[in-house]
């Protein structure tokens, strides 16, 4: 396995605080993989990505990303290889039509008219909204709009994309068309995601699962893993997917289970065949 | 203080080429000290129904009763600075209409443009932010300083501080952590509940609407679609799906428990903890 992050004892502080937003963080991401990081609100999540964008850097600590040190020299070939799509869908517009838009990046980054339109074209094609080149975004959906943010992000083909609670301001069915598209590009294009998010459903879709607390690595593991912790969950101010907050409410009812399950079909099945099939 | 719509229509830049059709024969009752849901996918007209509970909006046709006021259509309509004190709307995203240089100027803001002397605004202001659950050493500091649950809360409080009788909110809990959006949820109910304040929630989220509300308005394509309580709206699953609306996940779940167990529960369950009970009781008598 490639790693494509490092990030190595870093410490972050903003100022006229007492406490440290990341306090002596070390994770790696390697190449391909879907990280979520997942933490309450204040637990240093935005924080840490800002700094892989080189929007805050380490004071302590390094951060490699793509092979580079982060650092006031290398931070715009690190934009180059790490995109990132923001909460708030309107907040993140600067074209007229959705083709405008998705040129902007490419227009600054320099690319020559004919690749330029090409990209545009085969980036809206990979989130499904090249029927909409000539709208104007405002009068898209939520998830339509955050679907041409990430077509914006792709259209410069960076190695990695991070959603900073990309879909927390969209409705269910939004939500639901983004991470479907961020599935199809991870699997197709073999990017690496990184999704900042307390939507556990979103988290659940992810390899690893990475829980920050209080600017601290709490815990990391696979989702299965992580849910496994329910009780842990709820004391930072995280919640747990349906199956396994159910799966906990039946146990303390007296069920029988031999784990809190992460699938609806899986905890059905056994609550029948532990608990009613005699 | 019941709120009545009846036939209501509304058009956005009505009379230009722009004109376009938002609700239409929108009738419904919000009953007083109740807690009413309206839910719809994304365009469906909650929106602009929700702006109509306190003029915010005009209905172009029909009438909306709010207490003993009647607002109807093509009348010119004065003092509505008392509708506005008796029904309080959270926007959503409220923190982005912070402006104040404190939590407390904040807070004072609405009861004071409504003539309340500043020592009673103080007061409320105090009473308020206990209510959302922050410390009162809070007051002093500027609202920009706070993180985004905190500044949500202190919005929050600016709407309670008028004291309203009838609470709207419009998706309160978008954007916060679980943590906060249970607390937040808990905070309302217990409003309606301990001081018989109306609550109209406006969300996405069925579970939310299955968990709190007595009353749903399902709106669909600027109509209204049904009404009823949360059993009877969400025990036809297959109606929701066709207004791309869905089950809350406790009825999902009970209804692949019931394939498995090859006959439906006594009654539809709301919340998992009902469901939990429920399996369990079914358990001791098989």
């Amino acid at each position: 396995m490639e790693t494509v992050i490092a990030i190595e004892k870093v410490s972050f502080q903003y100022p006229n605080q007492t406490s440290f937003a990341l306090q002596n963080i070390s994770l790696h991401v390697e190449k391909g993989e879907w990280l979520a990081i997942v933490g309450h609100n204040g637990s240093g999540k935005s924080t840490l990505a800002k700094m892989l964008n080189g929007l805050h850097y380490p004071q302590t600590g390094n951060v490699t990303i793509g092979g580079l040190i982060l650092s006031e020299e290398n931070v715009w070939l690190i934009r180059e290889k790490l995109g990132m799509v923001f909460q708030n869908p309107d907040n993140q517009f600067v074209g007229t039509t959705v083709q405008d838009d998705v040129a902007f990046g490419l227009e600054n980054a320099g690319v020559e008219q004919a690749e330029m339109k090409e990209r545009v074209l085969s980036a809206l094609e990979k989130v499904g909204m090249a029927a909409f080149l000539n709208q104007e975004p405002h009068h898209l959906s939520g998830g339509q709009k955050q679907r041409v943010a990430i077509a914006s992000v792709i259209a410069l083909r960076p190695d990695i994309i991070l959603l900073d609670e990309a879909t927390s301001m969209l409705d269910p069915s939004g939500r639901e068309e983004v991470m479907e598209t961020i599935r199809e590009l991870k699997e197709k294009e073999g990017l690496t995601v990184i999704s900042i998010t307390h939507d556990l459903e979103e988290a659940a879709k992810a390899d690893r699962v990475i829980v920050l607390n209080e600017g601290n690595l709490y815990t990391e593991g696979t989702p299965r893993e992580i849910f496994q912790m329910d009780k842990d969950l709820l004391k930072l101010g995280l919640g747990v997917p349906f199956s396994v907050q159910l799966s906990q409410l039946l146990a303390d009812e007296g069920l029988l289970l031999t784990q809190r399950h992460f699938n609806e079909e899986e905890l059905v099945r056994e609550i029948w065949t532990l608990n009613f099939a005699k | 203080m019941d709120i009545k719509l009846r036939e209501v229509e509304y058009r956005y830049a009505a009379g230009t080429p722009f004109e376009r059709l938002a609700i239409t024969e929108v009738s419904f009752d919000i009953p007083s000290g109740g807690y009413t849901a309206i839910i719809g996918h994304t365009g469906s007209g909650k929106s602009t129904v929700l702006q109509h509970l306190n003029v915010l909006l005009k209905p172009l046709k029909g009438e909306i009763q709010i207490g003993s006021r009647t607002i109807a259509a093509g009348r010119k309509e004065k003092n509505l600075k008392e509708i506005r004190r008796r029904v309080g709307i959270v926007f959503q995203f409220p923190e982005h209409q912070l402006f104040e240089e404190t939590v407390e100027k904040d807070i004072c803001f609405g009861p004071v443009n409504f003539g309340v002397s500043e020592g009673e605004a103080k007061e409320r202001a105090r009473e308020a932010l206990a209510l959302v659950g922050l410390p009162e050493h809070v007051l002093e500091r500027s609202p920009f300083d706070l993180s985004g649950g905190q500044m949500r809360r202190v919005a929050v409080a600016g709407v309670l501080a008028m004291q309203p009788e009838v609470l709207v909110l419009d998706e309160p809990t978008a954007g916060l952590d679980p943590r906060g959006r249970h607390d937040m949820m808990e905070m309302f109910a217990s409003l309606q509940k301990e001081k018989g304040m109306t609550c109209v929630l406006v969300t996405h989220s069925m579970e939310d609407a299955a968990r709190y509300a007595d009353r749903i308005v399902m709106m669909h394509k600027g109509r209204v679609y049904k009404t009823g309580t949360p059993c009877e709206i969400f025990s036809d699953g297959p109606d929701l799906t066709a207004i791309g609306l869905d089950v809350p996940e406790t009825v999902r779940f009970q209804r692949l428990f019931e394939e498995k167990l090859g006959r439906p529960l006594g009654h539809l369950c709301l919340t998992p903890e009902e469901l939990a009970r429920e399996i369990s009781r079914l358990r001791g008598e098989s």
